[in-house]
Order: C-alpha cells, then sequence, then structure tokens
C-alpha cells in the first residue's frame, strides 16, 4: 500500500516538473516569438479576424431577407458598408463570411501540414524506394497546373462543406510542404548528433519524434501559415469562377455575385470591395507572420 | 617461351572487354546520361499524370452520356440504344467498362491524338479549341515572363548590392504587397479601375472584330497589344514581386563569394563587377525557376483569363467546367500539364550548358 502511495507521489512530482519545464519553454519560446514586430503584428490580426469570426455574427447577426426598398443604400450608421441589390446589410454579409473563410483555411492548413509533413519526414528519413515513390508523386502534382484541377474536382465532387473544400486544396498544396520538410531532413541526416544517435542504434520513433521533429517544427510553423494564404487564394478562386457555392456569405463568393450582376453598375464595385480588402489584409498578415517567424527561427537572414 | 602466346587468362580477360561499338554507345549514354535521366523522369511524371487525369475521369457522373445520347438521338433521328453506342465512340467514355479495359482505351485516344469531344457542341474538341485559343494564352504568359523576368532580377539585384536605402524599403514593400494580393484580386482590381471606372482599357475579347482584320497587319497588332496590356500587367505585376525575391536572395547569396572579393581587390570598376561577375552568376538558378513560372503562369490563366474575358485556354477551361462539359476540360487540362512538363523539361535541358557544375553532380 505504501508503495502504492509512494508511486503515485512520484509519477504526481515527475508530472508536475514535466508540466512546469512545459511551461517554461512556451514562455521562452513566446518571448523568443514575439520579440519580432511583424510576427506581433501580423499574429494580432489573425486573432482579430478569428475574434471577429467568432462573436461577430452573435453581435451582428446577418438576416437574408430580401427589402427592395433599401436596395443600393450608400454607407451609414445602420449600415457602414452600404446594402447590395436586394437590400441586405453588407457589413454583415462580410462578417458572417469571415468564419466560413477562415474554416476553410484553417481545415486545408492543418490537412496539408499533417500530409506533407509525415511523407516528407518518411521520405527523407528512409531514402531508399520509399522516398523515389514519394517524391514521384509529389513532382506530378508540383508539375501539373493545380487551378484547372481543383476547378475541376470542385465541379465534379460538388463541394457542400468546409471539409470537402479543404481536402480539395490539400490534394496539391502537401507537395510542397513535403519537399521542403525532406530536404530539411536530409541535410539533418549528416548532421553529427544524428549519426550519435543512429550508432546509438536509438528507436526510429524516438529518432523521429525526439530528434527530427523539434529541428523542422520552425518550417512546419511557416508553412502552416503559408497553407492559410494559399488556401484563402485558392478557395475564393474557385468560387470566384461560380463553383462551390454552398455559402452565400464567403467572401468569394461576395465577389462572384457582385461580379456577374455586372461591372458597370459602379454600386457592385462598391459591394465587391470590401471583402476584396479584408482578404487581401489577411494575406498581408500572414506574410508578416511567416516573414516573421523566419527572422526569428533562421537568425541568418537578419544579418545579410 | 614465345612472347606471341598470350599468357594464362589473358585470352579470358580479352574477351571479357566490350566490342568498340558497344563502348561508343555506352561512353555516350554515360556523357549524356543526365540528359537521359530527366527525359526519363518527365516521360514518368507525364504517365502518372495521365493515370491521375483517368481517375479524375472515372468520377464524372455517368450521366452525360445518357444525355448526349439523347441529344444525338433527336439530332440525327436514330434508336436510343444507336445513340447510346455512338455517344460512347464519340466521347470515348464507357462508365460500366472494365477499370483496365477503360484505361487502355483512354490512352489509346490520347495516342491517337483525340483530346476528347465536346458533347455540349457538335465538331468542338479539345484539339480544335487548342489550336483556336492556345496562341493567345501563348502569347500572353510569355510576354509577361519574359517583362517580369527583366524586370525583376535587375530590380533585385540593385536592391540585394544597396540594402539599406529609399529604394529597398521601396522594392521591399513592393513585394510584400504583390505578393500577399492573388493575381486574380489584382486582375479584378485592374479591370474595375481601368475597364469600368476610367474606360481606358476594352474588359474582354482580344482583338477589336470589327474594325481590325486579322492577319499581318499593323492595325491588328496594335489591337491585339491593346486588348491583351491589362492581362500582361496583371500577371507582370504579380511575377515581378517573386522574381525580385528570388534575384535579391541569390545576389545576397553570390556577394558573399570569394570571387567577388577578388574582383573588388584587383580594382576593378563597381560596374564591370556587377555585370559581369554578379548578375551572370546570380542569374544562374534562377534559370530553373522558369519552367514553375510558367506552370503558375499557365494554370493561374484559367481566374485570370476569366475575370479579363479573354478568350484563352484558360477562359475555355473555366467556362466548359461550369458547363459540365468534362470531356473537353480533362483533354486541356492534360494538355497543360504536358506543356508544363515540356517546358520543365527544356529548362532542366539548357541549364547544364549555362552551368556546366550541374551536369557532374
Amino acid at each position: 500500500m505504501k508503495e502504492k502511495a509512494s508511486k503515485l507521489n512520484l509519477w504526481l512530482k515527475s508530472l508536475s516538473l514535466s508540466l512546469k519545464d512545459f511551461f517554461f519553454r512556451v514562455g521562452v519560446l513566446g518571448k523568443k516569438l514575439f520579440s519580432n514586430y511583424k510576427t506581433i503584428l501580423g499574429t494580432s490580426i489573425i486573432l482579430l479576424y478569428i475574434l471577429v469570426a467568432i462573436f461577430g455574427p452573435l453581435i451582428f447577426p446577418y438576416n437574408q431577407e430580401i427589402n427592395m426598398v433599401d436596395k443600393y443604400l450608400m454607407n451609414s450608421w445602420t449600415h457602414p458598408f452600404g446594402t447590395d441589390w436586394l437590400g441586405r446589410d453588407v457589413f454583415r454579409q462580410v462578417i458572417a463570411g469571415a468564419g466560413s473563410v477562415l474554416e476553410i483555411a484553417f481545415f486545408t492548413a492543418a490537412f496539408s501540414v499533417v500530409f506533407g509533413t509525415i511523407l516528407g519526414i518518411v521520405a527523407g528519413y528512409l531514402g531508399g524506394w520509399v522516398d523515389k515513390v514519394i517524391m514521384s508523386v509529389a513532382n506530378i502534382f508540383l508539375s501539373i497546373p493545380a487551378f484547372p484541377v481543383y476547378l475541376l474536382l470542385a465541379a465534379v465532387i460538388v463541394i457542400s462543406s468546409p471539409i470537402q473544400f479543404a481536402l480539395v486544396i490539400s490534394v496539391f498544396s502537401w507537395a510542397g510542404l513535403c519537399r521542403a520538410i525532406r530536404i530539411q531532413v536530409m541535410s539533418l541526416k549528416e548532421r553529427d548528433f544524428l549519426q550519435i544517435c543512429l550508432v546509438m542504434r536509438m528507436s526510429k520513433a524516438h529518432i523521429i519524434f525526439k530528434e527530427i521533429m523539434p529541428n523542422v517544427f520552425s518550417y512546419i510553423a511557416i508553412n502552416f501559415v503559408t497553407a492559410l494564404r494559399n488556401a484563402i487564394m485558392a478557395s475564393v478562386g474557385i468560387m470566384l469562377v461560380g463553383l462551390a457555392a454552398y455559402d452565400p456569405t464567403n467572401w468569394g463568393a461576395i465577389i462572384n455575385a457582385a461580379r456577374t450582376k455586372g461591372l458597370t453598375n459602379v454600386n457592385n464595385i462598391y459591394i465587391l470591395l470590401y471583402p476584396l480588402v479584408a482578404i487581401v489584409i489577411f494575406e498581408v498578415a500572414t506574410l508578416m507572420v511567416s516573414n516573421g517567424l523566419d527572422e526569428t527561427f533562421n537568425p541568418r537572414l537578419k544579418e545579410m | 617461351m614465345n612472347p606471341e602466346t598470350p599468357l594464362r587468362g589473358e585470352k579470358a580477360i580479352r574477351k571479357k572487354q566490350p566490342s568498340k561499338g558497344w563502348l561508343v554507345v555506352s561512353r555516350f549514354f554515360q556523357k549524356y546520361s543526365y540528359f537521359f535521366a530527366k527525359i526519363g523522369v518527365s516521360l514518368l511524371t507525364l504517365t502518372l499524370t495521365t493515370i491521375l487525369l483517368f481517375f479524375l475521369l472515372r468520377l464524372i457522373p455517368g450521366d452525360i452520356l445518357e444525355i448526349y445520347a439523347l441529344k444525338l438521338q433527336n439530332q440525327q433521328g436514330i434508336s436510343y440504344e444507336r445513340a447510346y453506342e455512338l455517344a460512347k465512340q464519340l466521347l470515348n467514355f464507357d462508365p460500366s467498362e472494365n477499370v483496365f479495359l477503360a484505361f487502355f482505351h483512354y490512352v489509346g485516344g490520347l495516342f491517337r491524338g483525340q483530346l476528347g469531344n465536346s458533347y455540349l457542341e457538335t465538331n468542338v474538341s479539345a484539339n480544335s479549341l487548342i489550336a483556336t485559343r492556345l496562341p493567345w494564352t501563348l502569347f500572353v504568359s510569355t510576354v509577361a515572363l519574359i517583362i517580369s523576368f527583366l524586370l525583376g532580377t535587375t530590380i533585385g539585384c540593385y536592391a540585394a548590392e544597396k540594402r539599406k536605402g529609399f529604394l529597398e524599403k521601396l522594392t521591399s514593400g513592393y513585394v510584400a504587397i504583390s505578393g500577399s494580393i492573388p493575381d486574380y484580386l489584382m486582375a479584378l482590381l485592374l479591370v474595375i479601375v481601368f475597364a469600368y471606372t476610367l474606360n481606358w482599357f476594352p474588359a474582354q475579347g482580344n482583338y477589336d472584330s470589327f474594325s481590325v482584320e486579322p492577319g499581318f497587319n499593323f492595325p491588328f497588332f496594335g489591337s491585339v497589344i491593346y486588348y491583351s496590356f491589362l492581362p500582361i500587367l496583371a500577371y507582370a505585376l504579380v511575377q515581378t514581386g517573386t522574381w525580385i525575391l528570388q534575384m535579391r536572395g541569390s545576389t545576397i547569396g553570390v556577394l558573399g563569394e570569394d570571387f567577388i572579393l577578388a574582383a573588388r581587390a584587383r580594382g576593378l570598376s563597381d560596374r564591370t563587377i556587377r555585370r559581369k561577375y554578379l548578375r551572370r552568376n546570380a542569374l544562374l538558378p534562377l534559370v530553373t525557376m522558369f519552367g514553375v513560372s510558367f506552370g503558375n503562369l499557365f494554370g493561374g490563366a484559367t481566374l485570370m483569363e476569366s475575370i479579363f474575358n479573354y478568350p484563352g485556354i484558360g477562359l475555355e477551361i473555366s467556362s466548359r467546367i461550369v458547363n459540365k462539359d468534362y470531356m473537353v476540360v480533362q483533354g486541356l487540362i492534360f494538355f497543360s500539364a504536358a506543356m508544363v512538363i515540356l517546358v520543365n523539361l527544356i529548362v532542366d535541358m539548357i541549364y547544364p550548358l549555362i552551368d556546366p557544375r550541374v551536369r557532374k553532380n
């Protein structure tokens, strides 16, 4: 009985120690990350977008009712961005669309980072025929023009949910990440510490998760942010053609609707500008975060 | 002992040596092994692309055959069964077939040069569309590629040399903005500003079909350039940013090399160093980017051309996907993929001629 209690005690102690260690590491990492002004600015913009996506629709609910009396109103206090051709508030549409855009972006980034990292590490670490097979498959996806195939897939599958959308886009986006991670792992393999691990016959799991993963983590983080921007570019592009129109408040869908209404009407141009600016600001923010992360993790860039 | 008689075992050794002809062939292959490897890899990529597109084609809902058969039945006044058979033949597509058999039919169709017939319009196929639309897409994308390459490399080289100054801030700002605006949104902005608000440039078409006659005359060329100005501008604005970024990184790498230091020590002028040492060496790795960039342009054309209403291959792809004319679309996509692979192959082939170090590795 006593033995058991002491064991539990020991276990709790080790748990608290490892937790302390974890939080200490997170603190150090956070301090390191947020010493760069680009990272701070970019992250705060992205956080703002996420907050708007979560709480915006609660504060400014969007109603789809058609109100022909109010069509094409200019900016005012009740309608900050004016109204569209059916009298619906554009400001509330844009806010309602934020969630849909971000959902697609995060799912795509998550899928492509998971696929790309696993395949990249496997290809780089194992080498040989596994490497050849994975890289030749990745090369196809890098050499076929991606966008037409996105369109074809989107039309054939008839996308109706953000997860389907994310899967379609990540069919192509994993390949670039896979290649980058593979090169990184191959150069790591030549380094002394990994050679020592190999000589000591450590298990593959240990080498991959404890030695390689922390070293390619910065690449994964940067690529996650880049995948976010690419996902938004691709998803809005697909919607601009008029496919995957399952959510009329998605920014791409708003732009496409205004575009098909006819750009000769100046009012349609005004409607289209707000989601466009929102997309551009998000893209600038992600670019800043990825550049900032790059500068903190690869300090060679700074000196040059 | 007679010196002419061979020693024991020498005969066997001589036998093992290959004949002269074989030696020449094997040396030829060794010398150009780089090229053969590249050709092999691109053929493999093309094959895998075909397989991928074939499986995409299997996802297509089978009812297009029925729709087409009904249309043929009405047009030609034949029975539904015959029309169905005819539709299968014309589209080279049969969803009820065994996968392997269908694949052989598909590849056979590709080898016969049939990329796919339209089921919406008679006498329209991927081949005829490529013949009429490809020149426009090629014209716009190559001109944009050349302009952005020349501009981007020049600016990138300067930005790398003078790293503290107004110009550097300007270029890095430009790179950040052009990198964060998706190319089609840039195109949309240009169309809104120049075509719809200011009315300086046309918003659709590739030449003025009312006043000029296609042919070898100056009004036609002028009209083509006038109509293609906005698409080229949109491509060039976005692409220049990436070229600047690449060239800047490459030049910074070359600046640290010893031969630049040696050239400075010999007292060569800055201009000579820049022109003969810096730029040429920094340009080398950028040549490999040409293929990737061309692929981006070709893939991006789908959206860009539909925004500018510029009748090239991209507009055909996007409008036909929306109209569910999948057989033509897969042919066009196959063709674009083959073109991108070919351009990459050509770049890989030319590169060792420019930089002989590559072939040895």
